[in-house]
Parts: C-alpha cells; sequence; structure tokens
C-alpha cells in the first residue's frame, strides 16, 4: 500500500532535460521508480535518457498515462507548471523547486481549490526533498538507500532532517511506508494535516512521525485532527528551540513572527493534544520503537 | 526584506494614500532646510531604520524650533537605536525623515498581510490605533476587526467599506477610506509585499485620513520580477554577515552563543542547535551549507563561521543526500589546513559514502574530533567547547 506513489505510479518529470531535472530523473529510474518521461515544452518528440519528452503536461497523460509528476522547473515558472499539471489531470505532484513567490503558491492553491475534491490533483512542496515509498517508488532528490521499507510514516518540513529521522529508524530496525516532504515555504501545497489524513487511510502505516518546525500554525492543526480522527499514534519533533523571535531561520515559513509558533510553545500544545513528543532530535528513533514496543 | 519608513511612503503615495509632507535629512544642516522647505510650525524628525517601536527607542522627536530639530538631528544621525524588535545589538541610523506635524484626532491601526493559515490575504484594523497590534491582540481581542480577501477576484468595495465602519470612521471619509485601502492592497499585490502596516492610521483635527506611519516588507522569492523594490534595499540595516552569506548563496544567521555550526538543511541545523542546547551548549550561529556543498563553498562556510571571534568550537554535521560525504570530507580538510584553525573542530557525516567520507578525515592527521550520531556531535561539541574555554582559548 503506502501513500501517494507505489512501484506502479507513473512518473513524468517537468523540466526533464535540465540538468537538475535529468540528474534526478536517472536518480529515481535507478531506484526503480516507474518514470514514463518527461516534459520540455519545444523539445517534444525528442527522446531523453531513454524516454521520450512531450511538450505539455496533456501529451503526457493521453499518450504516456502520466499519473504523477515532479516539477525541477526554475522558480519564477513553477506555479504554471504546477497548475499545468493540475489540468492535464495529474493525480499527485511533487515540487522541488525553492524560491517559489508566495503569491504565486496563493495563485496555485486557489487553482486547485476549483477542482471537485475527486478530481484535485494533491501537491506536495514546493521547496521539499519530495516523497518515497521504500522499496516502490522515489518521486524527489533524497538518498533512496537510507530508507528502509516498513510501517512506520514519516511527513516533515525538511529534508535532511527526514533523514535524520529515516536513519535513527534504521539504525534500530524500524522501517517506513512512505515519507512525505511537505516543504519549507510559508504556503505549501500539503499540510501536515492533509499527510496525516492519508497515513490514516493506510493499513500499513502503524505509527506516523510529524517532523516540524517553528513558524505558522500546521503542527497545532495536525495535532488537533490527530487528536479528534486519527486511531493510530502520532509522534512529533518541533525544530527551533534555540531560534530567536523573528529571524528566519533558513525556510522561507520558519519565522516565529506571532504566538504559538515557537518551538516551546507548539511542543506544550501538541502534548496536550495527546501527540508523544520527541524530546530530542536525536530520540526520533527510539521514541517511535517505545511507541511501537506498547502496540 | 523590509525597506524603511520613507521608502513605504512613497510607494503608497502613489497608490492615493495621503500622508504629510516631508522630506530626507543625512546631516543636521539638511534636517533644518527640509523643515523649512515644509513650512509650518511643528516637525517630526524621524529616525530611519528597519524597525517599529521606533518612539518608544526615542527614535521620533517632535520640534518646534529649527533649533530643536537641527539638535534632534544631531542627536539621531549615527546613533544606535535598540528597540524589541532591532535584538540587543540595534541599528544604526543614518537617514533622517522631516515631516510636517499633523493635527491627530485619532489613531488607527491597519494593515494587510499574508496569512498562512488561509493561504489568503488578510486586512487587519482597530480603531485603537498607535499601539502595537500583539499587545491590543492579546488585550483587546475584539477591538480587531480581520476582513479576509478571496484570491480569485481580489478586494472589493464592500469589504474596504465593512473595514471603513469597523475603524469607526465618519461616513464623510468613506470614499476616501476605500480608496486608500484599494490602494494600499494593489501595492501589496503589484510589488509583491507581504506585508503593508499603517500604524497610526491618523483621522486629522480638519477630518482627513493620513498614513502617519508606513511600514512594508517584500516577498525575497519575489524579488527576481521587482527590479524596483529591489533597488530600495538598505544594506546597512542588514546583519553584515548574514549578508555576506546570502551573497555567497549560504543562510546563516548570527547568534548569541559559541559553538559555531555549519549544516545542510534548514531543519537539520535547528535540530543540532537544539541538541547543543540540550546538551548545555549555545549556538553561535544557524548556517545551512545547502546542497551542493563543495569544497570551496565549504571553506566560505568554514570563513563566516570563524569570522565570529566568539566562537570557541566548531561543530559540522552533514546528512549527504545528493551531497557525498567524500566530497564534503576532503573540503573540510582543505579548509582546516589553508585557514589554519585554532579552535576544536567536531565533524559528523552520515549518509552517501560515509565510510569513505570518514576515512579521509581519519587519515589526514588533522586533530579533528569525529561523532557518529547527532547527539554524539553535540556532546563532544559542547565538551570540547567547556575545554576551550578552561584552557583559556
Amino acid at each position: 500500500m503506502a501513500i501517494l506513489i507505489n512501484e506502479n505510479t507513473r512518473i513524468i518529470v517537468q523540466g526533464f532535460t535540465g540538468k537538475i531535472g535529468s540528474f534526478h530523473a536517472q536518480d529515481m529510474i535507478n531506484y526503480g521508480s516507474n518514470v514514463v518521461g518527461g516534459i520540455t515544452p519545444g523539445k517534444g518528440g525528442q527522446t531523453h535518457l531513454g524516454l521520450p519528452v512531450f511538450n505539455t503536461v496533456k501529451e503526457a497523460v493521453r499518450q504516456a498515462g502520466a499519473e504523477a509528476s515532479i516539477i525541477f522547473v526554475p522558480p519564477a515558472f513553477a506555479a504554471d507548471s504546477i497548475m499545468e499539471a493540475a489540468d492535464a489531470g495529474i493525480k499527485y505532484c511533487v515540487a522541488i523547486t525553492d524560491g517559489i513567490p508566495t503569491q504565486d503558491m496563493m495563485t496555485v492553491k486557489n487553482f486547485l481549490r476549483r477542482f471537485p475534491k475527486e478530481k484535485r490533483m494533491i501537491l506536495t512542496g514546493p521547496n521539499c526533498a519530495g516523497t518515497i515509498s521504500p522499496g516502490r517508488a522515489m518521486l524527489g532528490i533524497m538518498p533512496g538507500h537510507i530508507y528502509m521499507q516498513g510501517n512506520v510514516g514519516i511527513v516533515g518540513r525538511s529534508g535532511t532532517l527526514g533523514y535524520e529521522a529515516a536513519d535513527q529508524m534504521k539504525r534500530l530496525g524500524i522501517g517506513i511506508s512512505t515519507s512525505v516532504g511537505i516543504g519549507g515555504d510559508p504556503i505549501n501545497g500539503s499540510s501536515h494535516r492533509d499527510i496525516l489524513e492519508k497515513f490514516e487511510q493506510d493499513p500499513e502505516t502503524k505509527v506516523v512521525v510529524m517532523i516540524g518546525e517553528i513558524g505558522g500554525p500546521q503542527e497545532v492543526e495536525a495535532g488537533i485532527f490527530a487528536k479528534e480522527h486519527m486511531s493510530k499514534p502520532v509522534v512529533a519533533y518541533i525544530a527551533g528551540l534555540t531560534a530567536p523571535e523573528g529571524r528566519r531561520m533558513g525556510h522561507a515559513g520558519a519565522i516565529i513572527s506571532s504566538a504559538g509558533e515557537s518551538a516551546a510553545e507548539k511542543v506544550a500544545m501538541l502534548k496536550e493534544l495527546g501527540v508523544t513528543i520527541c524530546p530530542t532530535p536525536s530520540a526520533m528513533g527510539e521514541t517511535v520503537a517505545a511507541v511501537l514496543a506498547k502496540m | 526584506m523590509d525597506i524603511h519608513e520613507y521608502q513605504a511612503k512613497e510607494i503608497l503615495s502613489g497608490y492615493g494614500v495621503k500622508i504629510a509632507e516631508g522630506g530626507m535629512a543625512y546631516s543636521p544642516e539638511d534636517a533644518v532646510q527640509r523643515a523649512r522647505e515644509i513650512g509650518g510650525n511643528v516637525w517630526a524628525v524621524k529616525a530611519q531604520i528597519h524597525s517599529g517601536a521606533r518612539g518608544k527607542a526615542g527614535g521620533i522627536k517632535i520640534c518646534k524650533t529649527d533649533d530643536e530639530v537641527e539638535a534632534a538631528a544631531e542627536a539621531l544621525l549615527g546613533k544606535t537605536l535598540i528597540t524589541h524588535q532591532t535584538g540587543p545589538a540595534g541599528k544604526v541610523c543614518s537617514r533622517l525623515y522631516i515631516e510636517a506635524g499633523t493635527d491627530i484626532a485619532k489613531e488607527l491601526y491597519f494593515c494587510f498581510l499574508v496569512d498562512r493559515s488561509s493561504e489568503r490575504i488578510v486586512m487587519v484594523g482597530s480603531a485603537q490605533g498607535g499601539m502595537e497590534i500583539e499587545e491590543l491582540a492579546e488585550n483587546n481581542p475584539d477591538a480587531i476587526t480581520k476582513i479576509y480577501i478571496e484570491p480569485a477576484v481580489g478586494l472589493q468595495d464592500y469589504q474596504a467599506r465593512e473595514m471603513a465602519f469597523a475603524l469607526g470612521l465618519d461616513p464623510a471619509l468613506l470614499s476616501h477610506a476605500v480608496k486608500t485601502i484599494r490602494g494600499c492592497y494593489r501595492a501589496l499585490r503589484e510589488l509583491d509585499a507581504n506585508m503593508l502596516e499603517i500604524n497610526p492610521l491618523v483621522i486629522t483635527g480638519s477630518g482627513e485620513l493620513v498614513a502617519l506611519d508606513a511600514k512594508m516588507g517584500f516577498d525575497d522569492n519575489a524579488l527576481f520580477r521587482q527590479q524596483k523594490i529591489s533597488e530600495l534595499r538598505d544594506k546597512t540595516q542588514e546583519d553584515p554577515r548574514e549578508m555576506a552569506a546570502a551573497d555567497r548563496g549560504l543562510s546563516y544567521v548570527g547568534l548569541d552563543g559559541d559553538i559555531g555550526c555549519m549544516i545542510n538543511g534548514a531543519g537539520l541545523a535547528m535540530a543540532t542547535m537544539d541538541m547543543i542546547k540540550l546538551a548545555g551548549g549555545e549556538p553561535a550561529n544557524f548556517l545551512d551549507v545547502g546542497g551542493g556543498a563543495s569544497a570551496e563553498r565549504t571553506e566560505k562556510a568554514f570563513r563566516l563561521v570563524l569570522a565570529d571571534k566568539g566562537v570557541k568550537a566548531m561543530l559540522v554535521n552533514i546528512f549527504a543526500g545528493i551531497n557525498r560525504c567524500d566530497w564534503i570530507a576532503e573540503g573540510v580538510v582543505e579548509a582546516v589546513k589553508k585557514i589554519d584553525m585554532k579552535i576544536p573542530l567536531i565533524v559528523r557525516l552520515s549518509g552517501t559514502n560515509v565510510d569513505e567520507g570518514r576515512r579521509i578525515i581519519a587519515e589526514s592527521g588533522l586533530p579533528i574530533i569525529t561523532a557518529e550520531t547527532l547527539a554524539e556531535a553535540a556532546e563532544k561539541a559542547v565538551q570540547a567547547r567547556n575545554e576551550a574555554v578552561a584552557k583559556g582559548l
């Protein structure tokens, strides 16, 4: 099972023939992802990495049965590419691009909401490492080999901190059903809550690890969802205990700008909502192990 | 990116927002000259720094004579102002805005900002202006009106009218208020601002609506298409180390501790800093070297961290994905040799090609302390820092 992607998911790469797109497309193919082609407007009909290049996403959907897409298009054009994917009937899209203007993302979100829910594309990112269902498919830029297949779901804003979590779990023999990066931007395609909802419905996922950080309301909203609608335990770590107020810590979204956005405040609220908190970032593996042991 | 009050006012004035007459001054003589040009008998001499709450920090002086204007300018120019938004280091004032005194009948609060929860632009107003909105939100949340803008159609006149009535404006001011609010919204949208605050927005004795202060913040990600806004950047208001880092494609934030950090990824960087704190230390900085950490980039990052003379130990924590640990290790070894590092260095590598990376560090012959896990790295860094301090390094 896993969520969002599996070995059968037919994947296309938007920004396919560029340097970064090519590199990661090859990496995904090597991992075993079912990449069926890519998009570069104007290069339709050519072959790249042994796969067909299409001019438009609609062509890729029609001719190659594309279901999922990954975006490596530069920030100025990325919003347009996401909307093209949504309009063409792509079901799931990962936007890797870092640096998309906030107002462009507002437009994208508004555009997506116009589709009835059953036809609405799921977007994760931008500014994320992507999604991996270990042993099945990788739709992202992560090092696939650090993920072991298993029953723990991971959702997080940060790429490398997500790797850290997967690595700690692997050392303890704990595997991952799917790991989803939602990205570090203030407005993103899917929230922690949206992904928790998917994990709750996935029979293979037993426990979910949520890796959050300072800034924004999403972690607490996810905690409320977990309390009200989830049967599965949620384990959380919130990064940024030492982050000062009003200073942006790398991610555009990682800034404490109002009450309830600091790591300490989020941890206190999540605890109250029944979420198991990892006391330190090095205890993510053992905290999950303890939760699994009690099940 | 933030801009100054005078810049924000100039922009807003172009969008139909009424402002008091004013001009820039870079010396006390300038200031007096501006005051004379403006005329009248009351002027505000306002320090231009990137921070709110300037009034409380003594950054705004009301003057009634030329001499007072000169003295105020003398006092403010070159002065470091510390507000609760600037941090303890404060910000240096090198420009003044001289403005005609405004006859204030009532002070209001008004702003537009991007709301992360609703993913919409929200308009916020209160009839109780002058105060900081955080204070007001805490003490009297009912006094604040929030109106969310539907992105597909934008701000509508009825919403501007609702806000005008919520602000308690006289019906005679209605059309002017709608024009002001619409102008602010257009400025925000067209210029990719993520924040626009007028606090206070005042009703004058003669019944006009005037922006007495103005603050705008812009989306850094959109500056590529806002050439004119980019040109308003005032580098003197930004931390020089952070600027230097940004120019090299690194993300750096200086902090008060003494353990320097170099990490790949913002989340892992924050987590590592947390680990240092939990181990009893204090991080000197946040530094995300990003994905492609070449030897050259590693050296630049090292120099940046070590430029902070307060740093007593340095921790490198890399989880290599697209990066490879052997490349990072080579970069670290090269940087240490080149820079002739005097303080202890702790390196933790994980991920792609980790064994090769560790071998390079071990065979370098350099006194690099290595760690396998995040916890071990932080503990060793704190220990090395304590030993360095004990030795008086």
